[in-house]
């Protein structure tokens, strides 16, 4: 098993990567459809929301991956101010679409969840518009990485911007403490424990797992296509200038692209 | 099953997002690799992949 240090190499990444993707995503196949048919068939409805509980074995997950997601961007910001790590920047670039698809998800069927339920598809409740502010900055970054031509230009300035969204993350998770929302206060990981019977915590957990093991597979599949985007940019470069001057010319910015470290 | 309209919209706009985002990685990375494949059958490659003088 290759450590995270020989990992950074993006060829190992990519040989490493064509062997994980395809256990991943069966595994993920096979707990989500697990974990449908408990949401689904095998779960009983609650005693108050009844059966638009089941929406919850959706919400839930995405809602969290949404959030994980930024986290792991943030991790990969650090990675790319502080460690100059060749990966970072190509894992946060690549989480960012994935992440914002999850928060969009989230913000549905959290709307289509709030009408039978608040009697509203949406409310200005600190939880919901943090929430709704996620999506936006999922939208910023995406379209500030495809404003510069050089990637490692882009990738500091976006990593900075990452860092400082942050701070929306832990205002998501506590908004529900800090404030009187209308949307429940936490209810899966809390101290004292889960307030969530377990016939609906199974098909929670599950479908948490699976959405878990798709979005590795899709993380894994998006980076590995950034990072031959990249190669394909720094081939092009290097087609793009006269002979002379290619083998004369010091690495400016061709080495400059994180996966020419390969 | 109550509010079947509901859960079903919920499902519904999940599996477009889910499939949506397969499709995309799918074909990004496709559309990547076939690139890549066509500058290195022109004679088009990085520096570290060049054959040593």
């Amino acid at each position: 098993m290759p450590s995270l240090t020989q990992l950074a190499n993006p060829t190992r990444f990519l040989d490493f990567s064509g062997k994980l993707i395809p256990w991943f995503a069966a595994a993920a196949a096979i707990v989500l459809a697990v974990g449908l048919y408990y949401g689904l068939f095998a779960s009983p409805p609650d005693y108050q929301q009844g059966d638009t509980v089941r929406i919850m074995y959706i919400h839930v997950p995405a809602a969290m991956l949404a959030m994980g997601c930024y986290t792991l961007m943030a991790a990969s910001a650090l990675g790319t101010l502080v460690w100059r790590h060749p990966l970072a920047d190509v894992a946060a670039r690549s989480a960012a679409p994935i992440g914002a698809a999850f928060t969009l998800l989230g913000l549905i069927t959290g709307s289509v969840w709030g009408k039978p339920m608040w009697g509203a598809w949406w409310v200005w409740d600190a939880r919901l518009t943090s929430f709704l502010v996620l999506f936006i900055m999922y939208l910023g970054l995406i379209a500030l990485w495809r404003a510069f031509d050089d990637p490692a230009r882009a990738s500091r300035i976006v990593a900075v911007l990452i860092l400082v969204g942050f701070v929306n993350i832990p205002i998501i998770k506590f908004s529900v403490d800090w404030w009187n929302t209308l949307h429940q206060s936490e209810s899966i990981f809390r101290m004292g424990g889960p307030t969530i019977d377990p016939s609906m915590l199974r098909p929670l957990f599950l479908m948490l797992g699976g959405f878990g093991l798709l979005f590795a597979t899709l993380l894994m599949g998006a980076m590995r296509a950034e990072i031959y985007r990249r190669r394909v940019r720094t081939a092009q470069l290097v087609a793009a200038r006269p002979r002379a001057s290619v083998a004369a010319a010091t690495p400016v910015s061709a080495a400059a692209s994180p996966a020419s470290a390969s | 099953m109550t509010h079947l309209g509901y859960i079903l919209a919920a499902y519904g706009a999940a599996f477009i997002v889910i499939v949506g985002l397969i499709l995309w990685v799918w074909l990004d990375l496709a559309a990547q690799k076939r690139k890549l494949a066509r500058l290195d059958r022109d004679g088009t490659r990085r520096r570290s992949r060049r054959p040593a003088a």
